[in-house]
């Protein structure tokens, strides 16, 4: 275990790690608003990247196809969540995971069916050669970290500076008056659910050059992205940044030395079940006290 | 209750004769059918009566699958002693699982599931524990013949076999759910703080309810591992609890019977609908997921249940 295999696992996690930062942000802001997580979330996005796919491979240039993805997406959200899961707004807890696995595994078979199960590559936007001769950082993971980063500004900045973003805050943390002063709870919600599905097809187009485009791509990326979600406290989105680049660290390290590759799932899981008994509230969740 | 017992009775009988008249490929399917209706039998005490929602079930599945696999390949064990020891360990490996589980609620607890679920076969995988698994490869089993020169084919003496164990864990689990202890349950589902209040140990039961339902389905999947002769880590992934969670929703939530007709649901539509495309049989489970929520919530068994009331009070 020498210092460059460390230094160079670590920069490997911090680039899976934004991937997982940015799926965990998309999760976390579908809790913010509904208190609902979406385990959809991770097909979703692989179900973007296909649409991405098909249009690179039209002859479109990367860019312009990242851009309109990112559109698709925030449509795709926002049909999700007028048509699918607004009737199920008020269930039971079990009705709502039983209508998002249902879609899970809709949008799972739609995408095999579509597009057939077998493996395919995508493109990255960056070079292939390492940039500013730094060989412990692929282009692309360097590329991936620095997206991520973008997309996390972009979303504060909304959510910070913009009137629609003081609404959709608002919304998400008092219904009732929100109602009052004119805002329109629902279409927030909705907007919402398209915001995160954006956020998702970027991570999506980020992680398929890594572990290549197929129907289940996505199942091991979201549990690691849970994982971030609960670390960082689940109504957060900077802890679900940070926690994102933990688990990443935490996975690749300790995939590389001290348990190895195999059991790498089992890290989330055992991070999962861990920060849900010892601290379910993560680092920077609220903690909420009801009343009986 | 006449009716019922003499209902109970044909259905019984139809069973026997079932494996008499169709080929011996489709009594190998309707062995599966009981299977499943065991496991989703053992899921819905867990998730349909106390509430407490399970998307890893076939974790326990698998680990019923692989205890019988380990005890008859490497141990030589008899097949009929694997199926009771699979239960037990799965019922100590559902109750530790429980108690963690305590301190989780409802879509907290799924997530936790969830994760069980996907991270099962890369466990099941793990290189150290290849001795006892046969990793990748997994593990073959010779199907059990018919003991004592009972002149029955080795895919019909395993039926009557498991149709027998079928039976005996649908009389516990009615048994069991029926009178004190499935009130306890459904209290808990429906209001904790009043359950605790009316003198419910509610950790107590909600992390045996854990176990029973653990043991349920790893009796079925030692039973599932007698019939396909064979385990593997990769036929125990997420996709299976997924089955598992469509059965309960079809067949009707908290609910008996319910767990037939998921079973027979799980095990025939796939049947039909590869003929269509290799995906359609998910994108039908998951329509059908989301359409049973929407519109008969309670599942088959609730809507038979509903036309029954309704002939017999016009």
């Amino acid at each position: 275990m020498t210092l460059d295999a460390v230094i160079f696992q670590v920069l490997a996690g911090l680039a899976t790690g934004g991937i997982y930062a940015s799926l965990a942000l998309a999760l976390v802001m579908i809790y913010h608003a509904t208190h609902l997580v979406n385990f959809a979330q991770g097909e979703m996005a692989m179900f973007t990247t296909y649409i991405a796919w098909s249009l690179i491979n039209a002859g479109m240039p990367y860019w312009p196809v990242f851009l309109l993805t990112v559109g698709i997406a925030f449509i795709l959200g926002i049909l999700i969540e007028r048509i699918v899961v607004r009737p199920v707004e008020n269930a039971p807890v079990l009705a709502v995971v039983v209508v998002f696995i249902g879609l899970l595994v809709i949008l799972n078979s739609v995408a095999g069916w579509i597009y057939s199960y077998t493996i395919k590559s995508f493109p990255s936007p960056f070079p292939r050669q390492p940039i500013l001769g730094i060989h412990y950082i692929s282009a692309h993971e360097l590329g991936a970290i620095g997206v991520t980063l973008a997309v996390l500004a972009l979303l504060y900045a909304f959510f910070r500076f913009t009137p629609l973003g003081l609404a959709m805050r608002a919304a998400a943390q008092n219904p009732e008056s929100s109602r009052l002063v004119g805002i329109r709870v629902g279409w927030m919600l909705a907007l919402g659910w398209g915001l995160a599905a954006s956020v998702g097809a970027v991570a999506g187009m980020m992680v398929a050059p890594v572990v290549y485009l197929d129907p289940n791509m996505m199942s091991g990326i979201l549990l690691y992205a849970f994982a971030a979600a609960l670390l960082g406290g689940i109504d957060s989105p900077g802890g679900a940044v940070l926690g994102g680049f933990t688990v990443g660290v935490l996975e690749n390290v300790l995939g590389a030395f001290v348990i190895g590759n195999e059991l790498k799932l089992a890290v989330a899981l055992v991070l999962i079940v861990g920060v849900l008994l010892v601290k379910p509230s993560g680092f920077f969740g609220r903690v909420y006290v009801t009343r009986v | 209750m006449r009716a019922r017992i003499l209902f109970l009775g044909v259905l019984i009988g139809v069973a026997c004769a079932l494996p008499f008249l169709v080929s011996s490929y489709r009594t190998f399917q309707l062995t599966l059918v009981l299977v499943y209706a065991i496991a989703l039998l053992g899921l819905n005490i867990l998730t349909g009566y106390n509430g407490q929602i399970s998307l890893g079930h076939g974790a326990f599945y698998a680990l019923g699958a692989y205890c019988a696999a380990i005890l008859i390949d490497r141990a030589g064990a008899p097949y009929w002693a694997v199926v009771p020891a699979a239960g037990g360990v799965c019922l100590v490996a559902g109750f530790l699982f429980g108690l963690p589980a305590l301190r989780l609620e409802g879509l907290y607890l799924a997530l936790a599931t969830f994760a069980l679920g996907v991270a099962m076969p890369q466990l099941l995988k793990y290189h150290h524990l290849e001795k006892w698994t046969g990793g990748v490869q997994g593990i073959v089993i010779a199907k059990p013949e018919a003991p004592f020169g009972i002149p029955l084919e080795a895919d019909r003496w395993l039926y009557f076999f498991t149709l027998g164990v079928t039976l005996l864990m649908f009389l516990l689990g009615w048994n069991l759910l029926r009178g004190r202890i499935g009130r306890a349950l459904v209290a808990i589902r429906d209001q904790h703080v009043a359950s605790e209040a009316m003198g419910i140990h509610n950790a107590l039961y909600k992390s045996l309810a854990f176990g029973v339902s653990a043991m349920f389905t790893g009796v079925a999947g030692a039973l599932g591992a007698l019939a396909v002769q064979f385990v593997a880590p990769d036929s125990f992934g997420v996709f299976l609890s997924i089955v598992f969670l469509v059965g309960i929703v079809v067949g009707g939530l908290a609910s008996i019977s319910g767990a037939l007709y998921g079973a027979l649901f799980i095990q025939f539509i796939p049947n039909i609908a590869d003929e269509i495309s290799k995906a359609a049989p998910w994108a039908i489970f998951g329509v059908f997921m989301i359409g049973f929520v929407y519109l008969m919530p309670t599942g088959v068994a609730g809507a038979i249940r509903l036309l029954l009331t309704r002939r017999r009070a016009p």
